[in-house]
């Protein structure tokens, strides 16, 4: 049965979050990210399904979790068309788009080698200084990134 | 005033800019002021310096603090693996003020961030070097009589040059010309240009180092092509005596024109240059002592 197709390749959530729309190739990126390894409710993830917005998209559902709006608005960066639908009894109850946030703390590896976050045992502090087309700025070397550089810490 | 640390010029407004100069001239007035009697201030050079250093030592000692410190790390426990912030933290808790010089970029960012007391930043690898920009600034102001709506003319290595970036940031706020005169592999970078741009700026890019655009300026900031710099010797060999400044190119310049150099130069002034009344370099150089009194005594709130 061709309309229930879609329920069986991802089972439904009662409680929690759905990640959609997200570039199959960024996935996994997205899963170390906001660290879901570390999370032991059930998670679901789907890839390479055929979206009719991107070809091929990734979805990760995680269930009873309820991520804080900075947090998961970091995957801005790899996947800046995902959608967030946070999920209350088998309902949506809330669609969101993510947004770069102003300050990306810890997530982005400067690729100046001798920048001093790369020579000592601290976090990284990159300013957005242009977020259309996602240009950041380490905030110790004051060196801008373009997205095709950023590399994930 | 607040007691803050200095890490980049953009941390000063343009009318902080214009309150050290004017503090600048009553240091060149009278260098020996006791303030900072019973005070001890660390000169942390991780890499070696010796115009900055000594500069910065002298005006120390000329205000009456005493100095503690290394001039080369190879004698201190970052030999041993010891990071940064350690180092910082041990040596915050002795001194009133901690004025650094290291080779990795950003550092000075970050030992304001971890220390306790304010931190000059003496020059952080290819980043910042405030103190540079801001006697550059003094010997602008004093040559010149103003800094508003000047033509600067910069010579030479623009694409890793950080004086000439750090002066065009802090210039910017005083309507300038820009004219920027460097071979295609050291070209002003793009995100300074745009930066222009964006403040409505106007500038001229040249490869050709010409007495048509000498004659034009009131400020000729020559700065020295490294050989390191380039990928082709023989590009280099090409392009390293056309950003040569000699005495007859300034015949016909403005008679307000000072050359300025951040020294060390190697051949991108020929020494006929230097007996010229326009040559400023050496006294641009003696202006870094009043510029960093006025510095320090911003950075640790005391007024004089």
């Amino acid at each position: 049965m061709a309309v229930h197709k879609k329920e069986l390749e991802v089972a439904a959530l009662e409680n929690g979050t759905v990640i959609d729309h997200i570039p199959s190739n960024q996935l996994f990126k997205v899963v170390s990210l906001l660290g879901l390894e570390h999370i032991n409710k059930s998670i679901t993830i789907g890839n390479n399904l055929i979206s009719k917005k991107i070809g091929h998209k990734g979805i990760i559902k995680i269930a009873d979790t309820f991520f804080k709006e900075d947090e998961i608005n970091k995957i801005a960066l790899i996947a800046p068309n995902a959608k967030i639908n946070i999920i209350k009894d088998y309902q949506v109850i809330e669609k969101r788009v993510v947004t770069l946030p102003d300050e990306l703390i810890g997530i982005i590896h400067c690729n100046n080698p001798k920048c001093i976050t790369n020579n000592e045992p601290m976090n990284t502090v990159f300013r957005v200084i242009d977020k259309e087309t996602i240009t950041v700025k380490c905030k110790y070397c004051e060196r801008a990134i373009s997205q095709k550089d950023i590399e994930i810490r | 005033m607040r007691s803050e640390s200095l890490v980049s010029i953009t941390d000063y407004s343009k009318e902080e800019i214009l309150d050290l100069l004017e503090q600048a001239k009553k240091f060149e007035e009278n260098p020996n002021r006791k303030v900072l009697e019973g005070k001890v201030i660390a000169t942390l050079f991780f890499e070696p310096s010796t115009r900055t250093r000594l500069s910065f030592e002298t005006a120390v000692n000329r205000l009456g603090g005493r100095v503690i410190g290394f001039s080369d790390a190879s004698t201190t426990s970052s030999t041993k693996g010891e990071t940064l912030k350690d180092t910082i933290m041990m040596v915050s808790n002795y001194v009133d003020l901690i004025i650094m010089r290291h080779y990795l970029d950003g550092a000075a960012r970050y030992a304001s961030e971890v220390s306790s007391i304010p931190i000059i930043n003496a020059g952080d690898g290819a980043n910042q070097h405030p103190s540079q920009t801001m006697l550059d600034l003094y010997s602008i102001y004093k040559t010149q009589g103003k800094l508003e709506g000047l033509n600067i003319t910069m010579v030479g290595d623009l694409k890793y040059g950080r004086t000439v970036h750090s002066l065009l940031m802090a210039m910017s706020h005083f309507k300038p010309t820009f004219h920027f005169v460097a071979p295609e592999e050291l070209k002003m970078p793009e995100e300074y240009k745009i930066y222009c741009n964006k403040l409505g700026i106007p500038y001229q890019e040249h490869q050709d180092f010409t007495e048509d655009v000498i004659n034009q300026a009131d400020i000729l900031y020559m700065t020295r092509v490294q050989r390191e710099r380039f990928t082709d010797l023989m590009e280099y060999e090409k392009v390293k005596n056309i950003y040569t400044l000699h005495n007859q190119m300034l015949e016909n310049s403005k008679p307000n024109l000072r050359i300025l150099h951040p020294l060390p130069r190697v051949n991108e002034i020929a020494y006929d240059v230097d007996d010229n009344p326009k040559a400023y370099y050496f006294e641009q150089a003696k202006n870094g002592l009043y510029a960093r009194q006025a510095i320090i005594c911003k950075v640790l709130g005391i007024e004089i």
